[in-house]
């Protein structure tokens, strides 16, 4: 992803819905939707005002920076809505634990909810928000994050509740501390937020991806502009994300079932326009995992499966997904450390249970 | 028999009905107190043809009024707004999204209360009466009218809304009281809109369903009275006073059921040509397949389920260009049909037009078009009935065979073969869809909620949504003969390691109407 406009110095009211919009799409069906997390954003701008934004490469090399997000079900927050103090609280838990003080928040992932959490967290502790992310989209564990690749470990980390409970966490391991963190988690009534991944400045410019947030903005700005000017929403957001529309079509059939703690299913979808005659079947794993194009595989983990609403150009969600839908699939590159053997290992085909090997989006899709 | 009336902003229509062959049917202008439309509406069915009163088993009113009263930021009370769900919530206060003006007519009295439960029924926090009770007098104070009660996960439990308006009711004994859990499904934000929408309308719909049964009543009729829901099913009008929200987006759904109605198809795709649109949806098992998304009513964002509905720019007032190869709208004359259509003695090529011309149609002068290029024509009529028929191909989910049906006024733009589908029907009298769609007497009951599962109880809960949904059908009036289950959706909650499943179910019967005297 790289933006076409100058990137976000800072993050005002006005920039949240366009934000929303593009992580929406970067959540790749997963991620929560953002709606929530916008209006929690918006109501910590309205009473601390904007969030200055570094870039990434200006973090200093003495700055302590830290992720941070919800956990647990989005179905859930959308009903227990996180309280005021949920974030702050967060982050002040874990102070104690750090051998210097917090100096900037940054995003897990940019996709879905969690791309507005961060902006709240920022709002309301007067902390500067960097420009960058660990997932370049969602993920849906917390060992998933481009830090882990080069040995930063997500622990020391919170996990509070609405109420003030909270949870200092020392794992031996990021994936024991993932485990760990999503039992208590559904103790605090599956929503909790978490502060994590403390980094030195020069780990963080390293080990995240750069300016992942005014990339959001930047996707979410140009499909609004496409929507707005009777343009394809749908060829716009391959454009912004490099991507390659994989297909058009309806959703013809649609199975969900909850195998290994994850809410998993496929849809299928027929062809229409220039796919005509032809299948597309989509799987999930709370997120977009594998889009197969009659039987072959056109995109996959870690690369991102987004599926837009044909006619609004509306990220589809994997809840959101019906029978009759006409939609829109895109397949993007993801960020190139995902890639790597050992960015594969951790979110490639085989850690979501595929035994074909990953072969990039750009090279997979038929011509 | 049965009477079905559709109160527009502009017509009021009335269909008698001997189950579902219409018997007559009248249009009358709306007038300003409603009643003396229906009454004049009902008259009307009386000079169409013999009209029993005493014979009349029932009387189905489908409205917009309330829908109306929202957009229009009218009738609506001043509400109190209490959230349950203390300390939890607070990131995002009632009202948080609401447009201002709309907000400002309710009236800003929002407050927050200990409360709610967790997703498995847990208690959140405990319910602190005196702090609801402080809450009910600076309502009191405040001289609200009604209050509208939301708290967190209230369709797992609904004992801390309860309690709620036990407890606020001492300070507002006179209030009208809406209460989340009996308006919503999961999702707090749309919910509670919903609520304070629903708890601002119970004035209005008092006066409503009033003059509702008084037309009745000044016409001699003396039968149940039944308000249409969104889904397509019937309130009685007892409930409808208190869930006037329930008829919001109604219309759509009683003008493709009654179009179906009309043809007797249950499946089938309705396309509805206007003048400056066509809207197509698609009709399974007699209901419109619905549309997945949160809608906006009057800039509120709520989660009632509305009819899919595609819309493309093709109507009967669609302009007509011929530079570069033929093209049709988008834009439209719209309105001003009868005065720029060439037909009309205007001057503006329209999609009418090329019917007259074509001889589909007799509207206006047929000479004013007797000169036009036969080509033109003949393109011009060949691109509405590809683009329409390329959109309604988009709607449809199996190869199967399936016919259209074709409604409203610049269906006639429309010949008798749609490519796609294997006939084409046009249903007498689609002009009163709405009024026949809202006779349709059916009754339905819906759940929508997080079962947490153990091992193998998997069954279990589905059966316990199927058989509460049941239940609510027939506490809505349905005949427990006929209820079945029509819809039944399993949702497994996504990040969760535990079991735990949202199923949502419906069912739907067949109105239990009283003895035909």
């Amino acid at each position: 992803m790289t933006p076409t406009h100058a990137p976000l110095t800072r993050v005002d009211l006005e920039h949240l819905p366009d934000i929303a919009r593009g992580s929406a799409l970067l959540g790749t069906g997963g991620g929560g939707d953002p709606y929530i997390g916008r209006l929690l954003a918006a109501r910590a701008i309205e009473e601390h005002g904007p969030v200055p934004v570094t870039a990434l490469a200006d973090v200093p090399d003495d700055a302590l920076v830290v992720v941070v997000g919800g956990i647990g079900a989005p179905t859930v927050m959308v009903e227990k809505i996180p309280a005021v103090t949920e974030v702050t609280q967060a982050i002040d838990r874990l102070r104690p634990a750090l051998p210097r003080p917090i100096t900037h928040i940054a995003c897990t992932e940019i996709g879905g909810v969690n791309s507005m959490l961060p902006i709240a967290a920022a709002a309301r502790t007067g902390l500067p928000l960097v420009d960058a992310d660990g997932m370049g989209r969602a993920f849906p564990e917390l060992q998933m994050l481009t830090p882990s690749l080069m040995g930063v470990t997500a622990c020391p980390l919170t996990v509070v509740d609405d109420k003030g409970n909270a949870m200092l966490l020392d794992a031996v391991d990021n994936l024991t501390a993932e485990r760990l963190a999503r039992a208590i988690t559904v103790e605090m009534g599956c929503s909790a937020t978490y502060t994590m991944y403390p980094m030195r400045g020069a780990q963080a410019r390293e080990g995240l991806i750069p300016a992942t947030l005014s990339a959001a903005h930047d996707l979410g700005r140009r499909m609004a502009a496409a929507r707005a000017e009777h343009r394809d929403v749908v060829a716009e957001a391959c454009a912004a994300l490099a991507g390659l529309e994989l297909f058009r079509g309806k959703v013809t059939a649609i199975e969900r079932a909850t195998v290994g703690g994850f809410a998993r299913g496929r849809a299928s979808m027929e062809g229409t326009g220039a796919h005509q005659g032809r299948r597309l079947d989509l799987e999930f794993q709370n997120e977009y995992v594998v889009a197969r194009v009659e039987g072959r595989v056109a995109a996959s983990v870690p690369d991102l499966v987004c599926v837009l609403d044909a006619e609004t150009g509306t990220p589809v969600t994997t809840e959101g997904m019906r029978f009759g839908a006409r939609v829109a699939v895109i397949g993007a590159p993801a960020d190139p450390r995902w890639r790597t053997p050992e960015g594969l290992r951790l979110v490639g085909p085989a850690s979501f249970g595929y035994d074909f090997p990953f072969r990039p989006v750009e090279e997979l899709a038929p011509r | 028999m049965h009477i079905g009336i559709d109160v527009g902003g502009t017509n009021t229509d009335a269909v008698l009905m001997s189950g579902e062959t219409m018997l007559a049917s009248v249009k009358r202008p709306t007038s300003a107190n409603v009643t003396d439309g229906i009454v004049a509406a009902l008259a009307g069915l009386a000079e169409a043809g013999p009209l029993d009163a005493s014979a009349v088993a029932a009387v189905m009113i489908g409205t917009t009024q309330f829908t109306n009263a929202v957009v229009e930021r009218r009738q609506l009370s001043r509400t109190g707004v209490v959230r349950l769900g203390l300390p939890a919530g607070t990131g995002v206060p009632p009202m948080s999204d609401w447009p201002r003006d709309l907000a400002a007519t309710v009236g800003h009295h929002v407050h927050q209360a200990h409360g709610g439960n967790e997703f498995d029924g847990r208690v959140l926090s405990p319910l602190r009466p005196d702090e609801l009770r402080a809450i009910g007098e600076r309502l009191a104070a405040d001289g609200v009218d009604a209050v509208a009660i939301s708290s967190i996960f209230s369709p797992v439990s609904q004992d801390a809304e309860l309690t709620a308006e036990s407890l606020l009711r001492e300070a507002l004994p006179e209030a009208r009281y809406s209460l989340s859990h009996r308006i919503g499904r999961l999702g707090l934000l749309e919910r509670e809109n919903a609520t304070i929408l629903n708890a601002a309308l119970l004035g209005f719909a008092e006066t409503v369903t009033e003059a509702f049964t008084a037309a009745l009543t000044s016409s001699g009729i003396d039968a149940p009275l039944y308000l249409s829901q969104n889904d397509g099913t019937l309130m009685d009008v007892m409930y409808a006073r208190s869930y006037p929200v329930s008829t919001f987006a109604s219309g759509p759904t009683n003008s493709m059921r009654g179009a179906a109605l009309l043809t007797g198809l249950a499946d089938c795709v309705v396309i509805d040509v206007g003048g400056t649109t066509s809207d197509i949806g698609m009709l399974a098992g007699g209901f419109p397949r619905q549309a997945g998304s949160e809608v906006d009513i009057g800039g509120v964002r709520s989660n009632f389920r509305m009819p899919d509905v595609v819309s493309v720019g093709i109507g009967g007032g669609s302009r007509i260009r011929s530079e570069g190869g033929v093209t049709v709208g988008p834009d439209s004359v719209g309105h001003a049909l009868r005065e720029r259509a060439l037909v009309f003695g205007g001057d503006t090529l329209t999609a009418t037009d090329v019917a007259v011309a074509a001889g589909l149609a007799a509207v206006g002068d047929p000479a004013l078009v007797r000169g036009l290029d036969r080509h033109l024509v003949r393109h011009a009529l060949e691109r509405i009935t590809h683009r329409i028929a390329e959109t309604a191909d988009l709607m449809r989910v199996t190869p199967d065979p399936l016919p259209a049906v074709l409604v409203g006024g610049g269906s006639v733009l429309l010949g008798d073969r749609l490519p796609g589908f294997d006939s084409v029907v046009r249903p007498g009298d689609a002009g009163v869809a709405n009024a026949i769609g809202a006779s349709i007497a059916q009754a339905g009951g819906e759940v929508d909620r997080i079962y947490p599962l153990g091992t193998g109880d998997r069954a279990k809960a589905t059966e316990a949504a199927r058989t509460e949904a049941v239940e609510r059908a027939v506490a809505a009036g349905a005949d427990p003969a006929t209820v079945e289950v029509v819809d039944i959706d399993e949702l497994p909650i996504s990040y969760l390691p535990g079991n735990s499943v949202r199923i949502r179910a419906k069912a739907v019967g067949n109105l239990l109407l009283g003895e035909t005297r």
